[in-house]
């Protein structure tokens, strides 16, 4: 036991070196990806064609193919078409492609439990289009979003786990490192599952707390 | 794109489908339990379930599956890439459908359960019989997005090295020095194969979901 202890403190600096990569990656494909998930929301609604297509198109890729195969996509088949990125920029484009594809339908599914007459009423007092979505739709939409996004966004420190396949030094990298150098697979695994439910876990437990505290006044 | 890449991805095709169905099987009929623990009347026994369901679902996949392939293997059990993406996938899924379980059961009136009491109907007859058939098809359409979603899931298998599509694609990849078309076929390939899923449940769903009672 002891020594096991030994073991996870003396490679705990490096495992949570990559857990800092893996929120950090997280973090900026979600900063990029939720409000591309909003753009797209608003572009599968438009009343344009082309418009509607592209993001219809963009939202099916993005849900429908592996979150692995995008990033390895983005990795190892951009340099082909003359684009070579570093692993964390790749990472970023392929989960904020993901991120944008899903919070889409999220936002979709929010801004559809806004009544009409909301958007009726706002019409009539005179406020255009983008006042109307500003002020009006948007603030009610996203606050029914809230939870799903927030439980989402758990999910993808998950899939930033997949990182691993186009060599960014996160979290499952250092432990696969650690371990094919000391052999010891098993401890240095547990270790970066454990790091992981000490993030997720209390997330989890938070995000449905505040379903359960919203759902109380809907 | 040769035909004779094309060829070697979609020979990933089977080995993708055989393990998205082997770890819906697991999950399917280990959730049962599972879901049935997180309802018990027993504190301990739903403090387990809720901790089993809670891990499964904090971890990610891809350390689940090193976990049970590099971790596991010491030299006690051997399992092939397979049977621990398998295993892996299995009882990630197994968490999940608990959930999606509970979620269905409490989309089932009461009045369900309490009338099967009523009659007097004995606890194994009330769920076989009433409340089983019912939830299957209340669940039925979270399942079928969950069992896409694991579709996708099942490409994680690859950096253990089953040969599903996924892996066929980086072999291909790297052979070739190709990655544009290969990942975007491979990619192509995984939503080709939801199409069915997702066709299939909202048929289904459509003809079952009549029979729930209101």
């Amino acid at each position: 036991m002891n020594d096991l202890v030994d073991f996870w403190l003396e490679h705990l600096p490096a495992m949570l070196d990559g857990l800092m990569v893996s929120v950090q990656v997280t973090g900026v494909s979600l900063a990029i990806g939720v409000p591309l998930g909003l753009l797209l929301a608003l572009a599968v609604q438009s009343r344009s064609k082309p418009m509607r297509g592209i993001a219809i198109v963009v939202v099916e890729v993005g849900r429908g193919a592996p979150a692995l195969i995008l990033l390895q996509f983005t990795y190892f088949g951009l340099p082909n078409a003359g684009l070579s990125l570093d692993s964390f920029s790749s990472a970023v484009i392929a989960l904020a492609w993901c991120t944008g594809a899903y919070t889409s339908e999220i936002i979709r599914a929010g801004l559809e439990a806004v009544p009409h007459g909301q958007k009726e009423a706002a019409e009539a007092i005179g406020l255009n289009h983008l006042d109307a979505l500003r002020y009006v739709i948007l603030p009610q939409a996203l606050r029914v979003s809230v939870p799903a996004l927030l439980g989402f966004s758990i999910l993808m420190l998950q899939a930033s786990s997949l990182c691993f396949a186009i060599a960014l030094p996160e979290l499952v990298s250092q432990a696969y490192l650690i371990g094919s150098t000391t052999f010891r697979y098993m401890p240095i695994l547990v270790l970066a599952g454990l790091l992981y439910a000490a993030i997720c876990i209390p997330a989890t437990i938070a995000v449905s707390a505040l379903e359960r505290k919203l759902g109380a006044h809907a | 794109m040769t035909q004779d890449m094309l060829l070697t991805m979609v020979s990933g095709v089977p080995w993708t489908i055989a393990l998205t169905a082997v770890a819906l099987l697991i999950g399917v009929v280990l959730g049962i339990p599972l879901c049935a623990m997180r309802m018990s009347k027993l504190v301990v026994l739903r403090m387990v379930a809720n901790t089993l369901i809670l891990t499964l679902r904090a971890i990610p996949p891809i350390v689940w599956l090193f976990f049970i392939f590099f971790g596991l293997d010491t030299g006690y059990v051997s399992l092939n890439p397979f049977q621990a993406a398998a295993i892996g996938l299995g009882l990630i899924t197994a968490a999940n459908m608990a959930e999606i379980y509970r979620g269905a059961m409490s989309a089932i009136h009461s009045g369900q359960s309490e009338a099967s009491m009523a009659l007097g109907l004995s606890t194994y007859h009330r769920f076989f019989d009433v409340l089983g058939p019912q939830l299957f098809r209340v669940a039925l359409p979270s399942a079928a997005s969950y069992a896409i979603g694991l579709l996708k899931d099942s490409a994680i298998a690859s950096t253990i090295g089953v040969h599903e599509i996924a892996f066929e694609a980086s072999h291909v990849s790297q052979r070739t020095f190709r990655g544009l078309d290969v990942y975007a076929v491979a990619g192509l390939l995984y939503i080709l194969l939801s199409l069915p899923i997702a066709w299939a449940s909202r048929w289904a769903d459509l003809h079952l979901r009549a029979r729930v009672a209101r």
